[in-house]
């Protein structure tokens, strides 16, 4: 069994390291050895998953706005906050799915600079997730389900972001979404990009498309925490295992929506096809749960997320390291 | 910058910094040295110009609680390594090294409580615990309280102090921010108040989730609250920063805190809050 042998070889290489900490004996050469050893048991390997990050932020990928000529029919665009201002990297309107009337919420990239830059790259201020919010709103008075479409880096990093409330319109966004009682159906088409993509991603159903990518920090941002040097972004995605695959087995996403042989950025139509059929039958699975236990369900979903133990016995490493002179 | 001053504060014997690091009894805004009793006297507040030190959240119960009220819940909580999270150093070292350092299982307590006399239930953060990470301890520890406040029907005080999800935790972390606030709305739903102190700093995961929905929202004086640092904000958009960026006064000014309460006057306001929700809105005092 591979996976058996990986954790025998971590947990052998925990404990190395732990007694270097204690000693400062030199025991490098049998550290490597593990390393690499462990190495070649781990599946899949540092560049594959750097390859999902990669295919994730693809130029050609399709974007929210791709998706939405594609499977929406009659699509109407909303625009403004009705407070404030109009965000270009957030995307709400109202548009027919197999015939019935649905509300879209989705980050939008933007496709050459000029667009890019108004788009803001798909970075979201305050008011972009209050636009969604009064579209939410709108969909929960008309029974009208929710489709959430979720590519951004992250939610905008700027002053101006800040002083407009950014963490704020985040958490109210989340918490109205736990409140509405119409089904919400999620995917995350590119970058599931930290508090602003969840913003709009708290659903009954969150799919992710084979080739996206959904984190708590950027491979980039953790590599200049943890590692001080952006450099090292590789090993960072591999760490935090943003990829399809290891988000469903942890339990965040529901299933995986596959794409076109070689990527969603490959064929647009296919990509388009597939995504709708999922979003279409997920939304048929829901569609008979009367909303009140709808809700119910949702809250309970994320509620269930996390993994924890109940202890209260040390472990073996924390005896050892409790002798270490100050 | 105000001056130092050399009053009973022992000044001559002010530790030499560590790694360019002040000594944690000194001040960092005006350079006043205190003794460990001096600054638990004045709650971590320094008394020439009132800097408010961190606060440990068991310090923090012991300040805001009334005495031998306080009884804790989830304790037995630990963090698990779901990822084999693996930097420069195992995840699990690094736990193993905080629990040590802290005497804490993770970065958050929880329990219930009286404050002047009003049954509540607390949830305070501990940002000495790998700088108040939200994991799914953390995450779980916080449903816990909303859970237990709802069944008592009682008010919710949280304290934050936190840099935001914990990276160490991945996705599950992020997933901790929905989970939060799905209890928040829960404990909303059953006619239980939150009352959300914000203590420096409350950013990123956890000022985008459960802190920013109290009914009441209040700050400490010179508080970081931010959802981006001033540090990744300035790297990142090259903007000039105003001088007071993501502080708690200005987020007084921009709307987004009711108001700023001092260390020393937070144990009399949060009382009087309590009472005002208390169920039949004329608790005894």
């Amino acid at each position: 069994m591979a996976r058996e042998a990986e954790l025998h070889l971590r947990d052998r290489l925990s404990r190395l390291k732990s007694i270097g900490l204690l000693r400062g004996a030199s025991i490098s050469g049998e550290l490597a050895r593990l390393q690499r050893q462990l190495e070649k048991t781990s599946e899949p390997t540092d560049q594959e998953i750097w390859q999902h990050v990669e295919l994730a932020r693809h130029p050609d990928r399709p974007y929210t706005l791709d998706y939405v000529e594609r499977i929406f029919d009659d699509f109407v665009e909303l625009h403004g906050d009705r407070a404030r201002a109009e965000d270009p990297a957030m995307i709400t309107g109202l548009g027919r799915l197999h015939g019935r009337t649905v509300a879209l919420l989705g980050q939008q990239k933007g496709r050459d600079t000029h667009d890019r830059i108004r788009r803001n790259y798909g970075m979201t201020y305050p008011e972009g997730y209050r636009k969604a919010m009064r579209v939410m709103e709108m969909a929960e008075r008309h029974r009208f389900p929710i489709v959430s479409l979720v590519d951004t880096p992250g939610a905008y990093p700027g002053v101006a972001a800040e002083q407009h409330g950014q963490g704020g319109a985040i958490a109210r966004s989340q918490a109205l979404m736990s409140r509405l009682t119409v089904p919400i159906v999620a995917c995350v088409i590119g970058e599931g990009g930290s508090g602003g993509a969840i913003a709009i991603a708290l659903a009954d159903r969150v799919l992710m498309q084979e080739n996206a990518m959904y984190s708590v920090i950027s491979p980039e941002g953790c590599a200049a925490i943890l590692w001080r040097t952006g450099e090292e972004r590789v090993k960072a995605a591999a760490a935090l295992k943003p990829d399809a695959a290891h988000t469903l087995a942890l339990g965040v996403i529901d299933a995986i929506v596959p794409e076109p042989e070689g990527g969603a950025h490959t064929n647009w139509d296919e990509a388009a096809r597939l995504l709708g059929e999922a979003l279409q039958s997920s939304m048929e699975d829901l569609s008979a749960i009367p909303g009140d236990e709808l809700r119910r369900r949702r809250r309970a979903r994320f509620r269930s997320l996390g993994v924890y133990a109940s202890s209260t016995v040390s472990t073996e490493l924390s005896t050892e390291n409790a002798t270490i002179p100050k | 910058m105000a001056e130092r001053i050399d009053i009973s504060i022992e000044h001559r014997n002010v530790p030499e910094p560590l790694n360019d690091k002040p000594h944690p009894n000194t001040c960092p805004r005006c350079g006043s040295h205190y003794r460990d009793d001096e600054l638990a006297e004045n709650l971590h507040v320094c008394p020439h110009c009132n800097h408010h030190f961190a606060v440990r959240a068991r310090q923090r119960i012991a300040q805001l609680a009334d005495e031998g009220t306080f009884e804790e819940e989830a304790a037995e909580l630990r963090s698990q390594d779901p990822l084999e999270f693996f930097d420069v150093r195992a995840y699990t070292e690094r736990l193993v090294e905080a629990e040590q350092k802290t005497g804490q299982g993770d970065a958050m307590v929880i329990g219930g409580a009286a404050i002047e006399r009003v049954p509540c239930e607390v949830a305070v953060m501990d940002f000495a615990f790998m700088g108040g990470s939200m994991g799914s301890v953390v995450g779980e520890k916080f449903c816990r309280a909303c859970e237990s406040a709802a069944e008592r029907g009682v008010t919710l005080v949280s304290v934050t102090a936190s840099g935001g999800a914990r990276m160490q935790e991945g996705i599950l972390s992020l997933m901790q921010l929905p989970k939060t606030v799905c209890a928040v709305e829960d404990l909303k739903d059953a006619g239980g108040a939150m009352i959300s102190v914000m203590a420096h700093p409350t950013t990123a995961g956890v000022l985008a989730s459960f802190a920013s929905l109290g009914d009441v929202i209040v700050a400490e004086p010179g508080a970081l609250l931010a959802f981006t640092g001033p540090r990744v904000v300035q790297q990142t958009t090259r903007e000039k920063l105003p001088e007071d960026f993501g502080l708690a006064e200005s987020n007084v000014r921009f709307g987004h805190v009711d108001a700023i309460v001092g260390r020393r006057d937070l144990r009399p306001y949060l009382g009087r809050v309590l009472r005002l929700f208390s169920k039949n809105g004329a608790h005894g005092a």
